[in-house]
């Protein structure tokens, strides 16, 4: 099929544009194909693989515990997630627990994750709706999330910091004090947050009412976190499946009914603070002890085959592992949380303008690689 | 509804179904042929309603392919997975559950464009990732490309 579409087109005044691979408000190389009639939306089609790495394949070469590292790769907004997901289902298979220490470590260290992927989603929103200003303030908070991550793990984006048993060093000395001061500050700053965009009247003009998905057709095309829950499908992985005794911490699940933009956008707002708030009961009580399970050099897991899902910013990430007995893995399939919410955009954007398309991409927030793998 | 249950209703309806409980969840193995049928009861079904297809994907064992179909219930809760043996793998054909559960489409296509596997009546099956030109399943075991390296 040609990019141009001269031979898509199936009535008269009907006009195909492609938006991106290179479109600044796709966040990365989504290419999608849009048949308008006027300003109209009348047919979205996303053609994807810019950006294929084949990591499922690759990591059917790697040992288990290299092909953790991999995933850094795929949402690398939630790259402690993903590691995370690929680490338990690795102890699923060996049939270990991360210690008591490693486990809070981890809960720590997703919540960073997923207050740190949230601002910048918020900064990306405000820029796309055309307002600059949300991106300086959420870099602000971002930027000193960032710093204690490289404190600890020595990087800002691919941390590979999950290793099967555990963490691969212990915490930082400054960690507890510098999270107290950020948790402070995110607190204090983030009611800037809704006063320069949430009660704006050009963002609720571009957002309320756009891009509609019910509750049946969400479950049904697969969506899942925020995207899901803003049109009150509970499908939160630490409420329903909880793992690294997330069942321990006291937080809500955050939904909303609006299912639209705007409740997508709420949903992520109300959930930082939530985030903030499972931080907070656990930065005093990290368990002293070991940092890491003991694990053989070499990893083999029992022949069968493994599932386990992780709750990262975006949504229900699974992480699907057959093994034959050796010391890499038969097949590997990662169940990513942006491909299945991407499949619904064509449902959303159906009769809408193309510039609500933008609005929509936006509080999707899609990150490319994750889709492509 | 247990998974005894789940069981009893599955043999009524498909008696050459095999179950295997060794992992984490219920495993039900059954013919390509019979896939649509069970899949159809599986959802509309009021005690199962199985609304949530949260992982389709395909496995390659050399001498067959295996379709696995990862189903949750919103409702009830429960979770089985659903293996399809296609063991024609020089021409594999399955029907397309996209009817069934939107995500099916995207999901099928995927594995389309990486096992080669034929999804009969679905709408729309083109490659997803790869090029249109591109020769071969890149995720089927015996697959070489020349770029290939071995570690």
């Amino acid at each position: 099929m040609s990019l141009l579409g001269e031979d898509i087109i199936t009535e008269e005044g009907e006009f195909v544009i492609n938006m991106g691979p290179q479109h600044p408000s796709t966040h990365g190389v989504l290419h999608l194909k849009i048949w308008l009639d006027g300003e109209t939306i009348k047919r979205v089609q996303p053609h994807l693989g810019y950006i294929h790495r084949s990591i499922e394949k690759m990591s059917e070469n790697l040992s288990y515990r290299n092909f953790i590292f991999a995933t850094s790769r795929m949402d690398y907004l939630s790259a402690h997630i993903n590691n995370e997901a690929c680490a338990l289902c690795v102890e699923k298979g060996l049939q270990i627990e991360a210690t008591p220490r490693a486990q809070v470590i981890r809960i720590l260290m997703a919540e960073l994750t997923r207050l740190s992927s949230h601002q910048l989603w918020w900064g990306c929103t405000g820029l796309d709706l055309g307002a600059v200003t949300p991106f300086f303030y959420a870099f602000r908070e971002r930027e000193a999330v960032l710093a204690i991550m490289e404190e600890t793990c020595g990087a800002r984006l691919t941390m590979n910091y999950m290793v099967p048993g555990g963490v691969m060093y212990d915490l930082h000395p400054n960690f507890q004090k510098r999270v107290k001061e950020v948790m402070k500050q995110i607190k204090n700053n983030l009611h800037e947050y809704f006063e320069i965009l949430t009660g704006n009247v050009i963002f609720e003009n571009r957002t309320k009412g756009v891009g509609y998905i019910s509750a049946e057709d969400a479950v049904s095309y697969g969506c899942t976190g925020p995207t899901a829950r803003a049109s009150g499908v509970s499908c939160d992985v630490r409420k329903w499946f909880p793992y690294e005794g997330y069942e321990k911490v006291q937080f809500e699940e955050i939904l909303d009914t609006g299912g639209d933009c705007y409740a997508r956008y709420m949903v992520r707002m109300r959930e930082m603070l939530q985030s903030v708030s499972i931080i907070e009961q656990l930065i005093d009580n990290i368990p002293e002890g070991d940092f890491q399970a003991k694990t053989k050099n070499v990893i083999k897991l029992p022949k069968g085959e493994f599932y386990q899902r992780v709750e990262t910013a975006r949504g229900e990430l699974g992480v699907f592992i057959v093994s034959d007995g050796a010391a890499s893995p038969y097949r590997i399939k990662y169940r990513s949380p942006n491909f299945s919410n991407l499949s619904a955009i064509e449902h959303m954007a159906k009769g809408a303008k193309i510039g609500d398309l933008i609005a929509i991409m936006a509080t999707l927030d899609l990150v490319i690689p994750d889709i492509d793998r | 509804m247990t998974n005894e249950e789940i069981k009893l209703f599955i043999a009524a309806l498909v008696p050459t179904a095999a179950f295997d409980e060794s992992g984490e969840f219920l495993n039900i193995v059954i013919a390509p042929e019979e896939l649509l049928p069970l899949m159809k009861d599986l959802r509309n079904n009021r005690e199962l309603s199985f609304d949530y297809l949260f992982c389709l994907t395909c496995i390659d064992w050399k001498d067959h392919l295996m379709m696995v179909y990862h189903l949750l219930s919103k409702k009830h809760k429960h979770v089985i997975v659903i293996k399809a043996k296609i063991t024609d793998v020089n021409d594999p054909k399955i029907e397309t559950v996209s009817g069934i559960w939107k995500t099916a489409n995207f999901h099928e296509r995927e594995v389309y464009d990486l096992f080669g596997v034929q999804f009969l009546n679905h709408p729309d099956l083109r490659r997803l990732f790869l090029m249109d030109d591109w020769e071969g399943w890149p995720l089927r075991k015996n697959y070489v490309d020349e770029n290939m390296i071995e570690i």
